[in-house]
C-alpha cells in the first residue's frame, strides 16, 4: 500500500511539474507549483521525514507561493511574446537537454547511486521523533552554518530595508504615540453659552 | 472494544480512520451551523434586539432553513471568471480548515492523528487557508473581490508569524510539538495552564486569529461598507456556503486551539482545588474542552458586535510593528525562565 | 547525544566582527547625518579590532572546530589581515564621496561589515556547506551595495545583472558540490580530500569538478564568466566598486585554495586543464578589449579580468610555490586595485565623476604629487620594476616554469605586454597632455594621506617583497 501511495504522489508531482512549465496562463503555473511543493512534501512524509515535509508546507506552501502568487496575479503578464523564439532556439534548447541527460546518466546512474550502492535505511520506532532529532543536531553540529545561514537572512532584511524604505518629506502618516496620548481636553472645546431666543 | 477501536489492525485501519473522520467532521459541521445562528442571537441581545426567532421554536430551526436556501439556489459563474479556478476556490478554502481538525484532540486520546509535528502540521495548515481566498478573489475577475483577495492575504501572512511566535512560545513551555503532551504539560491547577506563564503569548494568539481568520474586527477583506463582501462577492448558493462553512469551521479551530494550548484542554478547571476537584470529577474531559471553546468563541461574537473595523494600515501595524516584536521579546524572557526552572511551570 | 562544546577561540575574530556589525546596525538607527561619523568611526574600529584578534593568532598553529568545520591556520589569518586592510581602505577613502552626494548611510558601513564577514567565513570554511554560505553572504551584501545608489538607473541595472549571473554562479557551484557530497557522502572538505586522494569517484568527481571551476570563474570574473564585471563596475558607486573590485579577490583566492588545492588536491591534473582555458581566455580578451575603452572604470574592470588570469596562472601548477605566488599576487592586487579607484575618487567632486580617461588629462600639471601615485598604481598594475606588481608576476611565472609550463608562461608574458599599453596611455595622458579641468582638488586630508601612502606601500612592497613573500611562502609551509 505504501508503494501505491508513493507511485501515486510521484505521478501527481511530475504531472504538476509538466504543467509548470506549459501551463498557458502564469497563474496556473503557479499553482501546479504549490501542488508540486505539496505532493513532494507528502513524499518526504513517506520518508519518515516528517519536519522537513512539514516545513516545506509551511514555508514554501505557505508563504513563499502566496507571495509569489500575488505578484504573477497583479502583472498580468501576457506570455506571447516571450514564447516568440521558441521554434528558433529549440534546436538548441534539444541539444543543451541532451547532453545534460547523457551526462546525468553517465554521472548519477545505477552504478553509483543505485538501489545496491545505498543501504536502505532502517525504520524507525513509533516514538522517533524527526523533528527533536533534526533540531539537536542543527544546534549542536552545526551550529556554526547555523548561524551563518541566520546571518544572511539578517543581511537580506537589511538590504532589502536599505533599498526600498524612503523617506518622503510631506507624506500623512499616523503617530499612533500621540493619538493614544491624546485626551478630552485636546479635542474637545465644552462652550458655554445662552441659550438663543428666537424673535417673535 | 475501545482498546481495539483505537488501535486497529490490517485492513481494518481505513474503516475506522474513516468512522473517526465522520465523527468528528458531522458534529464540526453542526456546529457551523448553530455556530451563526448563536452569532445572529448573540449579536442580536447585544443589539437589545431579540434576533432570528420565527423558524422553528424561538428560532432554533433557523440554521436548516438558511441551508436549505443555499443548497436550492443556483450556482452562478461570471462569464469572464477563470472557470476552473473559480470553483476550486472554495475547495481551497474548506480543505485545509477541515484538514488542521487531524490532529486536534477532543478528549484525552480522542485524535485522528497523534502526530509528533502535530503543532507544525496546524501551522502549515492553516497557512494554506489563504490560498481558497486569493484564488477565489483573482479568478472572479472582479475588482472588488481582487482587493479583498489581496488584502486577506498579506494579513494573513502578516499574523501568521506572529502566530507561529506564539506557539514557539508554547512548545517552549510544554517541551513537545505534540498536542496531546502540550495539554498534558499543563496539568496540575488552572495556574498551571500556559495562559498565566504566557499570558502576552495568549493574547497575541487569540488576536491574530481573530484576524487569521478574517473576522472583525479585522474583516477588511470582507469589509461589506467599502468592497461589497470581498472575495465572495460573486460566489452564489453552494459555493458561498462552502466559504462560509471554511470561515465558521476555521474560528472553531482557533478556539479550540486556544484552549487546548493556552487553557489547559479537556483538563478540569477545578483540578488541584480540594472539595470542587471530587465533585466534578464526573465531568468528562470533553464537556469540559467544549466549555472552554463556547467561552473563545463567545469571544469572537462579542468583538464583532463591539469594535469599530481596523483600518488596513492599521491592521499592518498592529501586526507587524506590536504583536511580532511582543512575541519575541516573550520568548526571550521564557527562555530565560525555562533555563531558570521557574516554577510552577518550568520545573 | 553526546556534545562537546566546541572551541570558541579560533573563531574569536568573526565573533567580534558579527557583534560589532549588529552594533553598528542598530547604533546607527540613533544617529543623524551629522552624527553619522560615529557610524564611520567604530565600522573602522571594528577593522582594526579583527585585524588586532586575528594576527594575535598568526604562527599559533592550525586549530579546528565547531565540529571540523571551522579552521584556523596561517594563511587564513594573513589573507584576513589583508581583507581588513583593504576594507579599512575601501571605507576611508568612501566616507566623502557618499557624504557628498547624499550617499552616506549606515547601512553602507553594516553591509560592507557583513561582506568582510562573508569573506571571513569563506576563508575559514573546512566544509563545503561553509564555503556556500560564505560566499552568498558574501555576494548578497555586494548585491545591495553595488545598488546602493538606488536612484541611479545605471547601478540598478549593474545590481541586476550581478544579482543574476550571481545567482546562476551559485546554484553551479552549489551544484558541483552537491556531486562532491553525492560521491563522497560528506560536506567535510577534508574527507572530500581523502576520498580523491583515493581515486574514490572518478566521473562524478570530474562531472562535479566542472561545475565547481565554472562557479569559481563566475565570482573570479574569469573569462568566459566575465559578462558582469564591466557593467557591475561601471555602473556601481565608486566606492562600491572599490569594495567589489578589491578585497573580494583574496577571498575568491582563499576559496580556490579551499576548494581546490585543499579539498581537491587530488584532482589536479583534472582541474589544471580547466584552469588553464580560463586562464588563457582571461588574459587574451581582458587585455585586448581594455585598449578599446574610454572609461577608466571599465577598463580597470578589464584589467582585472587580466589580473585574476594571472593569479588563477598561479594556481592552476598546484605546487606550494604556485600557491604562494598566487597568495602575493591577491594581496598586492587588492592593495592595487584600491588605490586605483581610490584616485577616481580623488579627482571626483559632487556632480563630476572622474572616471573617464579624459579626466586624467593633464594630472601632472595640475598636482604633480597625486600624478605620481596614480604613475606608480599604473606601473603596479602593468608590472613595471621596481613595483611590487612587476614581483608579483614574476613569481607566479616563475611558479609556472617551475611547473613546467613555459608555454603558458609565455603567453601570460605576451598578454601583459599588451596589456601595458593602456596603462600607460594613462600615464602619457597625465604627463603629456594639457589639463581640460584646472579645478582644485576637493579631497579632505585623510583621503590625501591614505591614499599616498597606498602608493608608496606599492612602492616600498616593490623594492623590499622579501618580507611578503616570507610570510606567503610560510603559509604554505615552504
Amino acid at each position: 500500500m505504501e508503494q501505491a501511495i508513493f507511485y501515486f504522489f510521484s505521478a501527481v508531482l511530475i504531472f504538476a511539474a509538466g504543467m509548470v512549465i506549459t501551463a498557458r496562463n502564469p497563474v496556473h503555473a503557479v499553482l501546479f507549483l504549490v501542488l508540486a511543493f505539496f505532493t513532494s512534501a507528502a513524499l518526504w512524509l513517506l520518508l519518515e521525514a516528517e519536519f522537513l515535509a512539514i516545513v516545506l508546507v509551511l514555508v514554501y506552501v505557505g508563504a513563499v507561493m502566496v507571495l509569489f502568487l500575488f505578484v504573477v496575479m497583479m502583472l498580468d503578464i501576457n506570455l506571447a511574446p516571450l514564447r516568440e523564439g521558441f521554434a528558433r532556439y529549440l534546436p538548441v534548447g534539444v541539444l543543451v537537454l541532451a547532453l545534460v541527460v547523457l551526462e546525468m546518466v553517465l554521472v548519477v546512474g545505477p552504478r553509483l547511486f543505485g538501489a545496491e550502492a545505498v543501504t536502505v535505511p532502517a525504520r524507525q520506532a513509533a516514538e522517533y521523533s524527526n523533528t527533536e532529532t533534526l533540531g539537536e543536531l542543527l544546534y549542536t553540529v552545526y551550529v556554526y552554518p547555523f548561524e551563518v545561514a541566520s546571518v544572511i537572512l539578517l543581511v537580506a532584511i537589511v538590504a532589502a530595508i536599505a533599498l526600498t524604505l524612503r523617506r518622503r518629506p510631506g507624506t500623512l502618516k499616523q503617530e499612533v504615540g500621540r493619538q493614544v496620548a491624546a485626551n478630552r481636553g485636546e479635542r474637545v472645546r465644552l462652550v458655554r453659552m445662552a441659550a438663543e431666543r428666537s424673535k417673535r | 472494544m475501545f482498546d481495539w477501536f483505537m488501535n486497529p489492525e490490517g485492513p481494518m485501519v481505513l474503516v475506522v480512520i474513516l468512522i473517526k473522520i465522520i465523527a468528528l467532521v458531522m458534529p464540526l459541521m453542526l456546529g457551523v451551523a448553530y455556530l451563526t445562528f448563536a452569532e445572529r442571537k448573540v449579536i442580536a441581545y447585544l443589539h437589545v434586539r431579540v434576533g432570528p426567532n420565527r423558524v422553528g421554536p424561538r428560532g432554533w430551526l433557523q440554521p436548516i432553513a438558511d441551508a436549505l436556501k443555499l443548497v436550492m439556489k443556483e450556482l452562478l459563474v461570471p462569464s469572464a471568471a477563470n472557470r476552473y479556478l473559480f470553483m476550486l476556490g472554495p475547495v481551497m478554502a474548506i480543505a485545509p480548515a477541515l484538514t488542521a481538525w487531524a490532529v486536534v484532540p477532543v478528549g484525552e486520546g480522542m485524535v485522528i492523528a497523534d502526530i509528533n509535528a502535530g503543532l507544525l502540521f496546524l501551522l502549515a495548515m492553516t497557512s494554506m487557508g489563504v490560498y481558497g481566498i486569493i484564488v477565489a478573489g483573482w479568478a472572479s475577475n472582479s475588482k472588488y473581490a481582487f482587493l479583498s483577495a489581496m488584502r486577506a492575504g498579506a494579513q494573513m501572512i502578516s499574523y501568521e508569524i506572529a502566530m507561529g511566535f506564539a506557539l514557539v512560545g508554547v512548545l517552549m513551555a510544554a517541551g513537545s510539538l505534540n498536542l496531546s503532551q502540550i495539554v498534558m504539560a499543563q496539568q496540575g491547577s488552572i495556574l498551571h495552564w500556559f495562559w498565566l506563564p504566557l499570558l502576552p503569548l495568549f493574547l497575541v494568539y487569540f488576536i491574530s486569529g481573530v484576524a487569521e481568520t478574517n473576522r472583525s474586527p479585522f474583516d477588511v477583506a470582507e469589509g461589506e461598507s467599502e468592497i461589497v463582501a470581498g472575495f465572495h462577492v460573486e460566489y452564489s448558493g453552494m459555493a458561498f456556503a462552502v466559504f462560509f462553512l471554511a470561515e465558521y469551521a476555521n474560528m472553531i479551530l482557533i478556539a479550540t486551539l486556544t484552549a487546548l494550548l493556552f487553557a489547559g484542554g479537556w483538563l478540569s478547571p477545578f483540578q488541584g482545588i480540594p472539595v470542587l476537584e471530587g465533585l466534578f470529577a464526573w465531568v468528562p474531559g470533553t464537556i469540559w474542552l467544549l466549555l472552554k471553546v463556547c467561552v473563545f468563541l463567545f469571544c469572537f461574537l462579542w468583538f464583532r458586535a463591539t469594535f469599530p473595523r481596523y483600518r488596513y494600515d492599521q491592521i499592518m501595524r498592529l501586526g507587524w510593528k506590536v504583536f511580532i516584536p511582543v512575541t519575541i521579546v516573550w520568548i526571550f524572557v521564557e527562555g530565560a525562565a525555562v533555563l531558570a526552572g521557574l516554577g510552577p511551570w518550568f520545573d | 547525544m553526546s556534545f562537546e562544546v566546541p572551541q570558541f577561540s579560533p573563531a574569536l575574530p568573526e565573533m567580534f566582527v558579527l557583534a560589532m556589525a549588529c552594533l553598528v546596525l542598530v547604533l546607527d538607527l540613533f544617529l543623524n547625518d551629522r552624527t553619522r561619523v560615529v557610524t564611520y568611526l567604530l565600522s573602522q574600529a571594528t577593522l582594526v579590532g579583527a585585524a588586532v584578534l586575528s594576527l594575535g593568532q598568526y604562527g599559533a598553529g592550525t586549530a579546528v572546530t565547531f565540529s571540523g568545520m571551522f579552521v584556523a591556520d596561517d594563511v587564513g589569518h594573513v589573507l584576513k589581515a589583508f581583507i581588513y586592510l583593504t576594507v579599512f581602505l575601501a571605507f576611508l577613502y568612501s566616507r566623502d564621496y557618499l557624504r557628498v552626494r547624499e550617499l552616506l548611510r549606515g547601512e553602507f558601513f553594516v553591509l560592507g561589515l557583513f561582506a568582510v564577514l562573508g569573506m571571513m567565513v569563506m576563508i575559514s570554511a573546512r566544509n563545503l556547506l561553509l564555503v556556500y554560505l560564505g560566499l552568498e553572504l558574501l555576494s548578497l551584501s555586494l548585491y545591495a551595495l553595488v545598488a546602493f545608489n538606488r536612484d541611479s538607473s545605471q547601478a540598478s541595472e549593474a545590481a541586476m545583472k550581478y544579482f543574476v549571473t550571481g545567482a546562476l554562479a551559485s546554484g553551479m557551484l552549489l551544484y558541483g558540490m552537491s556531486m562532491l557530497y553525492g560521491a563522497t557522502g560528506s560536506l567535510d572538505l577534508a574527507r572530500v580530500a581523502e576520498s580523491t586522494a583515493a581515486g574514490e569517484g572518478g566521473l562524478v568527481f570530474q562531472f562535479g569538478l566542472v561545475f565547481l571551476v565554472v562557479g569559481i570563474g563566475f565570482k573570479f570574473g574569469a573569462v568566459p564568466f566575465h559578462m558582469w564585471v564591466p557593467d557591475v563596475y561601471e555602473g556601481a558607486p565608486t566606492p562600491v566598486t572599490l569594495f567589489v573590485g578589491s578585497a573580494p579577490k583574496v577571498a575568491a583566492f582563499a576559496m580556490v585554495i579551499r576548494l581546490l588545492a585543499e579539498g581537491l588536491g587530488g584532482l589536479q591534473p583534472h582541474w589544471e586543464g580547466l584552469l588553464v582555458v580560463l586562464v588563457i581566455l582571461s588574459l587574451a580578451v581582458g587585455n585586448v578589449i581594455a585598449i578599446a575603452q574610454t572609461n577608466l572604470k571599465r577598463m580597470l574592470a578589464y584589467s582585472t579580468i587580466s589580473h585574476m588570469g594571472f593569479l588563477l596562472l598561479g594556481v592552476l601548477s598546484g605546487t606550494a610555490m604556485g600557491y604562494s605566488a598566487a597568495m602575493f599576487y591577491a594581496v598586492t592586487y587588492a592593495l592595487t586595485a584600491a588605490g586605483g579607484f581610490g584616485m577616481i575618487i580623488l579627482l571626483s567632486r559632487n556632480g563630476f565623476e572622474a572616471d573617464r580617461l579624459e579626466d586624467f588629462r593633464g594630472l601632472g600639471a595640475r598636482s604633480p604629487w597625486f600624478a605620481f601615485i596614480m604613475l606608480v598604481l599604473m606601473f603596479s598594475m602593468a608590472g613595471v620594476p621596481p613595483t611590487v606588481g612587476f614581483y608579483a608576476k614574476l613569481a607566479v611565472l616563475q611558479a609556472a616554469v617551475g611547473a613546467d609550463l613555459v608555454w603558458l608562461a609565455v603567453v601570460a608574458v605576451v598578454f601583459s605586454v599588451i596589456g601595458a599599453f593602456y596603462y600607460l596611455r594613462v600615464v602619457r595622458l597625465m604627463y603629456f597632455e594639457p589639463a581640460q579641468d584646472a579645478a582644485p582638488l576637493e579631497a579632505g586630508g585623510d583621503l590625501r594621506l591614505v591614499i599616498s601612502a597606498n602608493g608608496l606601500a606599492l612602492l616600498a612592497l616593490g623594492i623590499f617583497p622579501g618580507a611578503l613573500f616570507a610570510v606567503c611562502n610560510s603559509a604554505f609551509g615552504l
